[in-house]
């Protein structure tokens, strides 16, 4: 072989390389456009919905409260987010509204709104917009000149939308929504006695022996119910539970049975594999809707659905553990005598135990976040309920608060599951 | 062994302290056994007990859903093939989601996974924080954006693929950086060297060195993907899993076409099991020096 051949394929097998490396972004090109064409991208822009994104913004930081008149009899209802359970009781006002013969609602920056027959909000820079709704027509006068963008008004609705707050007039009702930051009553409801209280206060009452109806005062908060998301971070931690161990317990003697090295019968490794191939393959989701049929839904339900999933998976790994156990730990045992029973205990399971504990370790973790989605199917644990808040549309504080506990469950259970493994090599290494 | 030998008398003790801290070594393990096995226990009972209908009044109707599903698919079985080829396109939109978003999350990771590892950082102090930021991606189910999204943005596939996308950051970004820091650092100092910049230096030095445990793990999350892409679609993000949802809630009689779908999901992740499978043995057999687990 001279130089020039040499030269020569040298060349050709570089300018191969180069049209293999060229060739890869260029697949991964064409392969993005065909799914922005298929994905319909180009009509997501219309699709998107930036109320919906605005509102679901604004309300993972903020809470509004509603200050609502029924025009018919003049009753004024104060509530957060205008839900029942968080109406303020006779008597109890924020110091923003002064209730009286002239109700009146001061949104701060000079936006003050008087209720009553006649309603009025006094817009600063702009002026005064009275109304007298009746069974006619909501009857606005709003000062000379063109309407500005933000407010909104027919015969029978006017919005007035300003960065205060928000006022709706419509014939039966007259509506002040004021937007504060923060989750208000995330501790205490407003019947509770403990409510607007500052954690010293709330120190100095526990001191003195409240300490108990504090505690149930949070967690009764008929709001934020912590007492059940807790009990439904529980059903989710408890599902991963369950299905993890009770998969390593059920797979573990199946995977001897589909290991080369421990099961000479063909027949026998090939049902095995087959069985665990089928439990693998037919998923999670499948299990979880085949079970939630029988069991109805629930942690159960969760718990055998990922059981299912994971002895196939658990089996499929054990039995390569097994196959790659080294036969000279079991042959040492043999030589002193031992049983096969024995010849297992001292010979293959010191060798696997630290490999598959740390293998159910990492699943159990990566099941904590399974276990929430399969809630969110079947109907139990955390992911009920978060699915529950996405439904409703408008309790994205309460989303957001699902969210960061289910964030901190997985990253502490990730902590967890790698302290104990990197404790279990280590104790590996520490000798027997 | 000489010097031993006049103390042969006191070699039993040893022997006997031994045997007794082995002893109580199986005794804790045992103890410890005992405990978890009852942890189990109770938190079986606790879930039963939670669950809407008990374990041993379900067990006995556990088949009579595919039953009824697979009689009736078996009963019209001349209509099998026309439904196969019916939900083929939706078979296609949850694999096309999968790869998409594999793809997407691959590259998003690879970037991330080198900013993130010591040594190879060019910003070493951005290495905390961003590893932050791959944890609490890693955290977050893929449900939660996906919902969120669709709420935002409609059904379809694009919310399914972005959530599935950002979580595959995470996966892989931490299983990368992990790949990345056994690379060898010399190709990088040799680089270095002559002047080249950070990413040629990654590019020319790290990349070609860790490319096939890369494909490796993201073959591998790419059959996480393909289920990920079906449950998704249960809850209304286009593909397989939405139409799945639509024909079981036709109810009983018409649980054929659920049957169809239930068949193809399972052809199709079998498949991509035993591709990638194949394909991982060839990747880590192909190149001795990597080692890929899992």
């Amino acid at each position: 072989m001279n130089t020039a051949t040499l030269q020569a394929r040298t060349i050709t097998q570089f300018s191969r390389k180069k049209i293999t490396t060229m060739a890869v972004p260029v697949i991964l090109l064409a392969y993005f456009t065909y799914i922005f064409v298929s994905f319909d991208m180009a009509g997501l822009g219309d699709r998107i919905n930036l109320d919906n994104a605005r509102t679901l913004l604004s309300d993972t930081y903020s809470y509004k409260t509603h200050v609502a008149q029924d025009n018919r009899d003049g009753t004024i209802a104060l509530s957060i987010e205008g839900e029942r359970k968080a109406q303020y009781p006779d008597g109890m006002t924020p110091d923003w509204v002064t209730l009286g013969a002239v109700p009146t609602v001061d949104l701060g920056q000079g936006h003050v709104i008087t209720l009553g027959p006649q309603v009025t909000y006094e817009i600063p820079g702009y002026g005064r917009v009275t109304a007298r709704p009746d069974g006619t027509g909501v009857n606005a006068v709003f000062p000379d000149g063109d309407l500005p963008d933000f407010i909104n008004a027919s015969k029978n609705r006017v919005m007035i939308a300003t960065d205060a707050g928000r006022l709706t007039i419509t014939r039966s009702r007259a509506e002040v929504f004021k937007y504060d930051y923060g989750w208000e009553l995330f501790f205490f409801t407003l019947d509770s006695p403990y409510y607007g209280l500052g954690a010293g206060q709330l120190l100095s009452r526990a001191v003195t022996g409240e300490v108990g109806a504090i505690v149930s005062g949070f967690w009764n908060n008929t709001m934020w119910r912590h007492g059940d998301v807790l009990w439904a971070l529980f059903e989710t931690l408890l599902m991963a539970f369950l299905g993890t161990f009770g998969a390593a317990i059920i797979a573990l003697p199946l995977a001897f049975l589909a290991a080369r090295n421990f099961t000479p019968l063909g027949i026998l490794r090939f049902a095995a594999r087959r069985v665990f191939d089928f439990l693998r393959g037919v998923d999670g989701l499948i299990w979880t809707i085949v079970l939630s049929r029988a069991f109805g839904p629930g942690p159960l339900t969760g718990a055998l659905a990922i059981l299912l999933t994971d002895t196939g998976s658990f089996g499929k790994m054990f039995s390569e553990a097994l196959e790659n156990v080294d036969a000279r730990q079991i042959e040492g045992v043999a030589s002193t005598g031992a049983t096969p029973l024995q010849r297992y205990r001292f010979g293959v399971i010191p060798q696997l135990t630290p490999v598959l504990l740390s293998q159910i370790l990492y699943y159990f973790e990566s099941n904590t976040r399974s276990a929430t989605i399969i809630g969110a199917i079947t109907g139990g644990g955390i992911g009920l309920l978060l699915t529950q808040a996405i439904a409703t549309q408008k309790d994205w504080e309460e989303v957001t608060y699902y969210i960061v506990l289910i964030i901190l469950l997985v990253m502490s259970m990730d902590t967890l599951s790698g302290w104990v493994r990197r404790k279990l090599i280590k104790g590996d290494e520490g000798g027997h | 062994m000489v010097e031993k030998a006049g103390t042969r008398a006191d070699a039993a003790h040893p022997g006997a302290a031994y045997l007794a801290q082995v002893k109580a070594k199986r005794l804790m393990n045992f103890i410890m056994l005992v405990v978890f096995l009852a942890l189990l226990g109770a938190g079986f009972h606790t879930a039963d007990s939670r669950n809407a209908g008990g374990f041993w009044d379900g067990i006995g109707n556990v088949w009579d859903f595919p039953s009824a599903m697979f009689g009736e698919a078996i009963a019209r079985a001349a209509m099998m093939p026309g439904y196969l080829v019916k939900y083929l396109p939706s078979l296609i939109e949850t694999i096309n989601i999968a790869a998409a978003s594999t793809l997407l999350g691959a590259v998003l990771g690879l970037v991330l996974s080198l900013l993130v590892t010591r040594g190879l950082a060019p910003v070493p102090l951005l290495v905390g924080p961003l590893r932050r930021v791959l944890d609490i991606l890693r955290a977050v189910p893929e449900i939660v954006i996906a919902l969120v999204l669709i709420f935002m943005l409609g059904g379809g596939p694009v919310p399914a693929m972005i959530a599935i996308a950002l979580h595959t950051v995470g996966a892989l970004g931490k299983l990368f950086s992990e790949v990345n820091e056994n690379a060898s650092l010399k190709p990088v100092e040799g680089l270095a060297s002559v002047g080249a910049t950070w990413t040629q230096r990654m590019w020319l030095g790290v990349i070609p060195q860790v490319a096939p445990n890369y494909l490796s793990y993201a073959l591998l999350r790419f059959e996480i993907n393909i289920r990920a892409s079906a449950i998704l679609g249960f809850v209304g993000a286009g593909g397989i899993g939405y139409d799945l949802r639509n024909t079981m809630s036709w109810g009983v009689g018409k649980y054929d076409e659920a049957a169809a779908i239930f068949i193809l999901l399972f052809l199709t992740i079998v498949l991509v099991d035993q591709l990638s499978s194949i394909l991982r043995n060839h990747l880590t057999n192909g190149m001795s020096s990597a080692e890929v687990k899992l």
